[in-house]
């Protein structure tokens, strides 16, 4: 028998907020996401009443398909997000979900998986993006049996620093049929802390680098000069460290003190990579032509 | 937890009060050894010997047929492993899709091995294809296993029929019969069983004791090897206390059969009431076919560790074949065999009876039962056939 909390099992025997969200005032939209399937044996219809103004979530009710944990996951998540604005309840991992829960069995992560991804399916609804698009879609299928991607995999192993392949199949299922692609998640587990590895070696190598090449400028810069400086640093001194490595920079635009640059090669596409190289190009930004400098990456 | 009503049987049952008073002598004042050449352990021999006979003659075998063993799946471990080694030459063995893993994961690893295995298919009902047996056997097969009764559905083989065809071909006919014991009347003297597999926590003796019969003139290799215990048929100091306890369990249950019929009609109270009173409701697997204390009851549009719960909450315990309650990922592998929709699949409970099963609990389960099935459609996205969400998804999986 599982070992659930007490958490879970009260959830479980009195769910808040079941059913269908149907009638709506003026100013208010109703949206639903849907995820999970009958064959996999546990599904997840998550409705939101969202009002237009505020943009904050009024209702939130689900109908689940499911074990105990799929039904207290989603009971637990439309208690998380009543009252949140649209683009924080956005942020919600499952990890809170499960954590507000008191945590679920290992085995049973992939409900709270479940709840975060239903939340998506109806923002990326409400807000018009195609769930055809979504960028998991575009992976390569890892896991035929659940259908999951590799992008999906990454995201997740990458959100709850999963290190085994037994973890990703508790967390997203894949693996957990016939179990062919078990070796294909230990190369994505591979690849993803290789990948940390990189981006924490680059970004020390970055931030400690020779600095002689260019003159520190502590003078006010003309516009012209100001672009010409970070173009320099940039070249000179962040791109031959990124080269190493496989991955390259470019400068997108500048407006007023905000750097935008566009990631490529090995840089891009891992979240956390991402993040690391941004705070370490900044502060090398910051350090060699002004401190006022912001960097994102676009 | 004492009054809890326990629907649970198949997994396990409750150890008869007479078989553990039989047993607990020789865990106590009886503790000598029965190869022990001293009256002390002579009289613990006389108590292995008087247990061989009870569970021979559940069996209608003789007493040198029977062979003790710590579990089921020992007992079929043993026989599939003895019938290859005894026939080195064959490499082929038969099985079904809906075997007990003890089997299947074995078939699955001798594969590995450079056997091939054959898993024979069930149709809706549960049911063997002969013509499929009969196309799949050839003189290379060694050995032919097949499970009298499933654990899961009660669905019984036509064994007798099976054994008359693979005898035909000079294959080994194992018969893993853990759940028929105690519920189906058996008698080695008229069958074509050559090894069969019982177990004593399913019929009232407590856990870690089987037997294995082995029809005389089988040619049989030692799974494992030791002592001269068991005639050299399984090495190791015999669980003397297991051993008597599974004797007296086997006379028991012997004289249960002859009244095995009111637990067939407590099973059909509870199916029919279930089948009547709660919508969207069907029985898994050949109705007519089956053990008569199990019933398969697919609860559609609704998971089945969710129901479990909910029974639990009231002291009642059952089983189920959804992914979420075996930690798989994969619903069971006996309930795909059949065929059946996910809708069903994933809502399946299984309630097994005992002979200490009374009327009472019965009409407490009909009584809670349907507030729970209630309770938890109303909380499902699916609630008919007719929902798009669910024949889109049922469509998709069919496609596949």
């Amino acid at each position: 028998m599982w070992d659930y909390t007490d958490k879970v099992m009260e959830h479980f025997h009195n769910p808040r907020n079941q059913g269908a969200i149907t009638e709506k005032q003026e100013g208010e939209e109703i949206v639903t996401g849907e995820v999970g399937s009958i064959a996999c044996g546990d599904a997840l219809k998550l409705h939101l009443k969202i009002d237009e103004a505020t943009k904050t979530i009024k209702d939130a009710r689900f109908q689940t398909f499911g074990c105990a944990s799929a039904i207290a996951s989603s009971s637990a998540l439309t208690e998380l997000l009543k009252g949140r604005k649209v683009e924080e309840a956005l942020k919600l991992t499952n990890k809170e979900i499960a954590e507000s829960l008191g945590g679920l069995p290992e085995e049973k992560m992939h409900c709270s998986v479940m709840g975060q991804e239903a939340l998506e399916a109806a923002i990326y609804t409400y807000k018009g993006i195609p769930l055809d698009n979504h960028e998991e879609d575009e992976g390569n299928l890892i896991c035929r049996c659940f259908g999951v991607s590799d992008t999906k995999i990454k995201r997740i192993i990458r959100e709850n620093n999963l290190t085994t392949a037994e973890q990703v199949t508790n967390y997203v299922k894949a693996g957990g049929g016939c179990s062919s692609c078990l070796p294909d998640i230990d190369d994505l587990l591979e690849e993803i802390t290789t990948e940390k590895e990189k981006s924490i070696e680059v970004a020390t190598t970055i931030a400690t680098a020779d600095r002689s090449s260019t003159a520190q400028t502590t003078k006010t810069l003309t516009n012209i000069q100001k672009i010409t400086l970070i173009q320099q640093v940039i070249d000179r001194e962040i791109r031959p460290v990124l080269a190493e490595d496989g991955g390259d920079l470019e400068l997108f635009d500048i407006e007023g003190d905000l750097v935008k640059v566009i990631l490529k090669g090995a840089c891009n596409g891992c979240v956390s990579s991402t993040e690391t190289l941004k705070i370490a190009i900044e502060a090398t930004l910051k350090d060699r032509v002004l401190p006022t400098l912001t960097v994102e990456s676009v | 937890m004492n009054d809890c009503i326990y629907l649970d049987n198949n997994a396990t049952t409750k150890i008869d009060q007479d078989v553990l008073a039989a047993m607990l002598p020789y865990l106590s004042i009886y503790y000598g050894n029965p190869s022990s050449m001293h009256t002390f352990g002579g009289q613990v021999g006389r108590a292995v010997r008087q247990a061989r006979s009870q569970v021979a003659s559940l069996l209608g075998a003789e007493d040198s047929e029977i062979v003790f063993t710590s579990c089921g799946t020992e007992g079929d471990n043993a026989a599939i492993l003895a019938a290859l080694k005894a026939q080195p030459k064959k490499k082929h063995i038969i099985t079904t899709e809906v075997e007990h893993p003890a089997i299947l994961n074995l078939c699955r690893r001798l594969e590995k091995e450079g056997y091939t295995v054959t898993y024979l298919s069930v149709d809706s009902k549960g049911q063997l294809d002969f013509d499929e047996l009969e196309a799949s056997l050839t003189g290379n097969t060694a050995v032919v296993s097949v499970m009298y009764a499933n654990n899961e559905t009660g669905v019984i083989f036509p064994i007798e029929q099976i054994g008359q065809i693979v005898k035909e071909y000079g294959a080994i006919f194992h018969v893993d019969a853990v759940q028929a014991v105690g519920k189906i009347p058996l008698n080695m003297k008229t069958s074509t069983i050559d090894l069969l597999t019982l177990s004593g926590h399913k019929i009232h003796a407590p856990k870690g004791i089987g037997a294995l019969y082995i029809r005389k003139g089988v040619r049989f290799r030692p799974l494992l090897i030791g002592g001269h215990q068991e005639r050299g048929r399984r090495g190791g100091t015999e669980n003397v206390a297991g051993i008597v306890a599974l004797g007296k369990a086997a006379e028991l249950a012997q004289q249960h059969l002859a009244s095995i019929a009111r637990e067939k009609q407590l099973r059909d109270k509870l199916e029919r009431g279930i089948l009547s009173i709660i919508p969207n409701t069907v029985i898994n697997g050949d109705p007519v076919n089956r053990l008569p204390n199990t019933t398969n009851i697919g609860f559609k549009y609704i998971e089945g560790e969710a129901i479990l719960l909910s029974l639990d909450q009231f002291d009642i315990c059952a089983s189920s074949g959804s992914a979420c309650t075996s930690g798989s990922l994969e619903p069971s592998h006996v309930l795909r065999a059949l065929g059946l929709p996910y809708s069903v699949l994933h809502g399946s409970i299984r309630f097994s009876l005992s002979r200490f099963t009374t009327e009472k609990e019965i009409d407490r389960v009909l009584e809670v039962l349907p507030g729970i099935i209630h309770r938890l459609r109303e909380l499902s996205p699916f609630n008919s056939d007719d929902a798009d969400w669910l024949q889109e998804q049922e469509q998709a999986v069919l496609a596949k």
